[in-house]
């Protein structure tokens, strides 16, 4: 038992609320308090990434013991990869947060935005630490729900669309999802991830099994936006406010899709070849289309948005290279090279989109435009935006003393030690088109000749 | 077994209605009856025949009862559901402003 770990919910769920009261009487309360609160859980998720190596921490919810060995209760789980995801979305969402103090005000109803944006924060908390499968679920809408309202938040014609859309393909995300969890409570009369596990490796029936997966795979996928389910994501992440963007592109895709793809198929599912090649060919898609996607775009929110479909199909291929090592049980360390190469890039990305989504901000709270093709020599009035999105682009596109490098450098590794030669060139090829795309957004964003000199504020 | 399939059928008519349908408040009917049929097939799951309800009577030990634990689940479902019914006829309401119509061949702002 470890008392800590339900503040990840709780406090966020607090600041809320006391948002919404004290905010209306006493001004500039909203933005610090957010700020305060995200650092605090900051500060205590890199306390569990430094203490949950070897030991696991658990939390049973009104102290309900299991009976005969059988869980009741909800528990709440902390291990490493656990804490990883978590000190992702806690200290970017007290980045975004202190990045959103100036950028809101041209907004109206702040306090209505931070609440918004901290009930965001519990809900991921909880999808990422809840150790049963009911809960997931809930704290998954309460996350995206959040998410749903902050992307309408300018209420103009294209916000209403975009999160219109996110609404009906997350609905039926939802939807897919809960099915596959009452599909698997009805063979096992269980919800804890753990229990689970132990009745689906006493054996299974194969044709009910793969329903479950595939209906899980789908709903999830939806949310992650892995590639035939991608059609919210450019829309959604272009359409929010900038610091929103950055939680949506660096957090929200990671810690309601991918993290729950990978806990539920490797802790809860019994890795098989078959399902192992699907996950596998779907990351390969959406890193390859992504980045085709990306390349003719001019608007830069969408462009950045394209890229993270495709940076997320690298996550996703290399964990599934990993998983069909697994399932076949030869070649145990290529694996583990394998998936920590995934969970590196995922680490890297939320840094470096993060970043970019921040900066890209940054140029459109001062020109008023997202168009490329109407900027042009912004590093002369810019010198800090230009140099850290000089830093992230060239990150993302994997250019050596930077991080990204290192991470794609993992995943090619290990995609040529498991003798996946064509997945080790699709990703050097994917790349380069990367880095392609975003020499393009330097040039006519930072180096072109200025044609914006009387717009600049 | 042909109560499932009926729920399963009711899924697939609600996701017709989502693909199909132009009109937006015909979408969130849509989904709202995909919704009801996954509420349908939890409370399927749970049920028993010949069970009562799950409140236990120390005076005829071998009763059977229902399975309580998907009707909770069901409850906490229908919370949700509610909530982002609600938030999708906000958006709708707020489009129908913009837009002036409920046409989903009309409202495509957004595009490549």
């Amino acid at each position: 038992m470890n008392p800590i770990l339900p503040l990840f919910v709780v406090t966020p769920l607090l600041g809320a609320f006391l948002i919404m009261i004290i905010g209306r009487f006493v001004k500039e309360f909203n933005k610090y308090f957010t700020s305060l609160i995200l650092l605090f859980l900051a500060c205590i998720s890199f306390y569990f990434l430094f203490n949950t190596g070897e030991n696991i921490f658990v939390y049973k919810v009104g102290g309900w013991q299991p009976i005969d060995k059988i869980p009741i209760g909800i528990y709440i789980v902390m291990d490493g990869f656990t804490a990883i995801v978590v000190c992702i979305i806690n200290l970017i969402g007290f980045l975004s947060a202190f990045y959103s103090i100036s950028y809101m005000k041209r907004y109206t109803a702040e306090n209505y935005f931070y609440a918004l944006f901290c009930i965001m924060i519990a809900g991921m908390n909880g999808v990422v630490i809840s150790g049963d499968l009911f809960n997931i679920f809930v704290f998954l809408e309460i996350s995206v729900i959040s998410a749903y309202a902050l992307v309408a938040f300018g209420v103009e014609k294209n916000e209403l669309e975009a999160s219109f859309k996110y609404q009906v393909l997350g609905g039926i995300a939802s939807f897919l999802i809960l099915f596959g969890i009452g599909f698997i409570y009805w063979k096992t009369k269980t919800l804890n991830i753990a229990d689970i596990q132990v009745a689906f490796s006493s054996g299974y029936d194969k044709t009910y099994f793969l329903f479950t997966q595939v209906l899980i795979l789908s709903g999830f996928g939806l949310k992650a936006a892995i590639i035939p389910f991608h059609a919210w994501l450019p829309d959604a992440h272009s359409s929010a406010p900038s610091p929103i963007s950055a939680m949506l592109s660096g957090v929200l895709i990671k810690a309601v899709g991918i993290y729950v793809i990978i806990r539920l198929f490797f802790n809860m599912f019994v890795v098989t070849e078959g399902m192992s090649v699907l996950i596998t060919t779907l990351g390969t898609l959406s890193m390859v289309i992504g980045v085709f996607l990306a390349i003719g775009q001019w608007d830069i929110k969408r462009l950045l948005a394209y890229h993270s479909i495709s940076q997320m199909g690298y996550v996703v291929l290399s964990v599934g290279i990993g998983m069909i090592l697994v399932a076949r049980g030869d070649k145990p360390e290529v694996a583990t090279l394998a998936i920590a190469g995934g969970l590196f890039h995922l680490v890297n990305h939320a840094a470096f989109k993060g970043l970019l989504f921040l900066n890209a901000g940054a140029i459109e709270y001062t020109i008023g435009t997202r168009n490329l093709q109407e900027m042009g020599g912004l590093s002369k009035y810019m010198p800090a935006t230009s140099a850290t999105s000089f830093v992230a682009s060239m990150s993302i596109s994997g250019i050596p003393p930077f991080n990204g490098f290192f991470s794609k450098l993992i995943i090619i590794i290990a995609c040529i030690l498991a003798k996946f030669y064509l997945l080790a060139a699709l990703a050097v090829i994917v790349s380069i088109i990367t880095l392609a795309s975003f020499l393009k957004f330097q040039r006519y964003a930072f180096y072109n000749k200025s044609n914006i000199n009387q717009n600049i504020k | 077994m042909i109560a499932y399939i009926m729920c399963f059928i009711l899924f697939l008519v609600g996701l017709y209605g989502v693909i199909t349908r132009r009109n937006l408040v015909k979408i969130a009917v849509s989904l709202s009856i995909m919704e009801i049929s996954t509420f349908l097939f939890f409370a399927l799951i749970g049920y028993i025949d010949g069970g009562v309800a799950p409140i236990v009577d120390p005076a005829d030990p071998i009763k059977t009862y229902v399975d309580p634990l998907p009707q909770a689940l069901v409850l906490t479902a229908i919370v949700i559901g509610l909530a982002t019914t609600a938030m999708l006829m906000a958006i709708i309401i707020r489009l129908y402003r913009k837009y002036g119509t409920f046409d989903i061949r009309e409202i495509k702002n957004l595009r490549g």
